[in-house]
């Protein structure tokens, strides 16, 4: 990349391969250091002789309300949730808001009542926050950051890292896939799609401290922007060993498949806002099923591929009649299908 | 899901592919014409269901792949000019240019908006009365006619500023033109949804002056087994012939309504195609008396002639006689993220599909 030249695309925020180019040219050249090199959800800090968690993630949605939520609850479990698959127990968060000159106040209740009933039912404390006022057009309606820092032992610091992730592992998820992005795009988009797709967006710490609590798993991540594909790119590419996924064991809701049918959208590129891809040994897999499907969360959790040794840094996907397709990251936004 | 579930039945594919196995004796090359077909092959693993004897080509049928850099260099020229919102199919913005992509000029503060439907830049057009709205139309018989209807209804509700930059190509001229180069084809996989807008007569030179069969096929992996079948026991008893698979979608007469609309719209015209070069009356230009909705005649740029980017062989790619392994660019220089030639850019090009799914 010629940088004097080269100009930020919406690209290079979609969580796909330009994104972590990006990271990589730019930030990490700049800022590194032992912690942030680790590129974990959280950053996991020594403080005294005990260790914290610390994340942040800033929400800029469009549209504001959707099916299933709206950006305040967004802004709490994005946060939770990152705390959460770091193996941490979520305690406090700040919040910020960049809100345009404009805004009702009357909407800014509403989202704020959504953040405060979240981080209720999250078990978390809102603590700090700011507010900024932008001229109108300067910002598109409300922006929101939030931060968390939890509590988290050694052992489950480890979940971050898949330190120990072998060929045979199994990979799960806790339900249906792909279903925010599509409830989110439905909602933006003007395709009037009459589907019930609603987004999943939830804090899953409860259900993932159980799991930690009361198995072990080996890696923990929440696929988001990118969906489960770049998560399991990441790992491939962390682990030199390769996934295979088998297309029929994937949970897609129908009206998500309906929808990504139609727009030729891959449902693996998808974003998820209450799933958590779980890595664990093919011996604790049923256990860690069967915690997962108790929780309200976790009802519809299923084995979707294997970690083997076959193809290293790569994901394979395998349908019924015998088709093997590689499975990439998202290269930049994700693109219609035009005939 | 309805209407897909079905035509993705294990055992229903198989026992397709025996009885294909079966009949097969002569060894045949069929072309997908279709970049959606080019998909389907590839996803469902469909090579690995076919006789030694029977060989699938990819055709120019992918509307982006085809698209010349001359056309993507125009579309970059009207963005630079202010006032003027770019509005296309989202595929097209990542298609490297001569310079630059319409992604990058977005990058740079041109507005490129990428729409799902041309209505919608229709929408875009009124609600910005102030600015000029310029539609890229792309793609054969079954885009053309949605860019027909926007046409139509910008005249009927007086909408001035509203225009196409019409690249859209109609499909027998490059099929014809490839058989006339001496590709060897034994027949034709046609296109289910250019079919279903044109109906079945188009084909009918190639089966009867050029003894090919032609059989249009639908994109579900029943479909196209069924459709290679079809073919396989055409060419056997030699009897080439227009046959519709996908008949559930398809019917002789084609759709009337799109037809009259096209004509009413549009005339054919030479058109240049990215790697083959002008093919006599084979795009389609929009009618002198709807002049006032056609760019090339409302905004005056020039645009200096382009070259190919050196290396890539898109154009032997799309004529089928290469297979994008035989590019010494592919997967190396020209990959999904960064792309040099537009057979990798759209998710139905042929690059781009042998990328993603020849493990």
């Amino acid at each position: 990349m010629n940088n004097q030249e080269a100009k930020i695309m919406l690209g290079h925020g979609s969580g796909g391969k330009l994104m972590h180019s990006l990271i990589e040219d730019i930030f990490i050249k700049h800022f590194s250091n032992s912690i942030l090199k680790e590129q974990t959800d959280s950053a996991i800090l020594q403080v005294g002789s005990s260790e914290i968690a610390f994340t942040t993630d800033s929400f800029v949605i469009d549209p504001l309300f959707f099916p299933g939520g709206n950006i305040g609850k967004l802004a709490v479990c994005g946060t939770v949730n990152d705390l959460a698959v770091s193996g941490a127990e979520p305690l406090y968060l700040s919040v910020s808001f960049i809100i345009e000159e404009g805004f009702p106040i009357s909407e800014l209740e509403i989202i704020v009542e959504s953040l405060a009933a979240e981080a209720k039912k999250a078990g978390v404390l809102i603590v700090t926050g700011d507010t900024k006022v932008v001229n109108k057009g300067k910002c598109d309606k409300l922006f929101i950051n939030t931060a968390g820092i939890g509590r988290i032992t050694k052992k489950d610091s480890l979940v971050s890292k898949g330190l120990d992730i072998r060929a045979g592992d199994v990979i799960i998820v806790n339900g249906t896939i792909g279903d925010h992005g599509m409830a989110v795009m439905n909602a933006r988009e003007s395709f009037n799609f009459k589907t019930n797709v609603e987004s999943d967006c939830a804090s899953l710490n409860h259900m993932i401290r159980e799991v930690l609590d009361k198995s072990s798993a080996k890696f923990m991540r929440d696929p988001t922007r990118g969906g489960v594909a770049t998560v399991l790119n990441e790992l491939v590419g962390k682990t030199k060993l390769g996934i295979e996924i088998e297309e029929s064991s994937l949970p897609i809701n129908p009206g998500v498949k309906a929808m990504c049918e139609l727009l030729g959208f891959d449902p693996l590129h998808i974003a998820n806002e209450g799933k958590v891809l779980i890595v664990a040994g093919e011996k604790e897999g049923p256990d860690i099923l069967e915690i997962l499907k108790k929780n309200e969360l976790g009802k519809k959790s299923t084995i979707i591929g294997r970690v083997v040794s076959d193809h290293p840094g790569k994901v394979v996907l395998k349908n019924e009649t015998g088709g093997r397709r590689i499975i990439d990251s998202l290269s930049g936004d994700q693109l219609p299908r035009i005939c | 899901m309805k209407y897909v579930d079905e035509y993705r039945k294990k055992d229903l594919i198989i026992s397709v592919s025996e009885k294909l196995k079966a009949v097969s004796k002569k060894e045949i090359v069929l072309m997908e014409v279709c970049g959606g077909h080019t998909m389907a092959i590839q996803r469902f693993g469909l090579h690995s269901l076919l006789p030694k004897t029977v060989r699938l080509i990819s055709g120019p049928g992918c509307p982006v792949c085809v698209s010349s850099q001359h056309f993507i260099d125009m579309a970059m020229a009207y963005s630079k000019i202010p006032g003027v919102i770019i509005t296309t199919y989202g595929d097209l913005i990542r298609v490297p240019g001569s310079t630059t992509s319409l992604e990058k000029e977005r990058a740079n503060g041109s507005d490129v908006r990428i729409v799902y439907s041309v209505l919608e830049s229709l929408e875009i057009a009124k609600n910005n009365p102030e600015k000029k709205v310029v539609f890229l139309g792309i793609g054969f018989e079954t885009t053309a006619p949605l860019t027909a209807a926007a046409i139509l209804q910008a005249k009927k509700e007086n909408i001035e500023n509203f225009f196409v930059l019409s690249a859209h190509k109609v499909m027998p001229p490059v099929m014809k033109a490839l058989v006339a180069e001496g590709v060897k084809i034994d027949g034709f996989i046609a296109p289910g949804h250019v079919t279903a807008i044109t109906g079945t007569a188009i084909y009918n030179e190639l089966a009867e002056v050029c003894g090919l069969g032609v059989v249009v096929s639908g994109f579900e992996p029943v479909d196209m087994m069924q459709a290679i079948l079809m073919l396989t026991e055409q060419i056997e008893s030699g009897t080439p012939k227009v046959e519709i698979q996908y008949q559930r979608v398809v019917h002789t007469e084609g759709n009337k309504i799109a037809q009259q609309m096209l004509e009413d719209v549009f005339e054919l015209r030479d058109d240049r195609w990215r790697g083959l070069g002008v093919i006599p009356k084979s795009g389609l230009g929009i009618r002198e008396e709807l002049s006032s909705f056609d760019a090339e005649k409302q905004f005056n740029v020039e645009v200096p002639d382009s070259t190919e980017p050196k290396g890539c062989i898109c154009g032997q790619i799309l004529r089928g006689l290469k297979t994008p392994v035989d590019c010494g660019l592919f997967g190396k220089k020209c990959t999904p993220t960064d792309p040099v030639g537009a057979c990798m850019v759209s998710g139905e090009g042929t690059c781009a599909t042998y990328y993603k799914y020849r493990v």
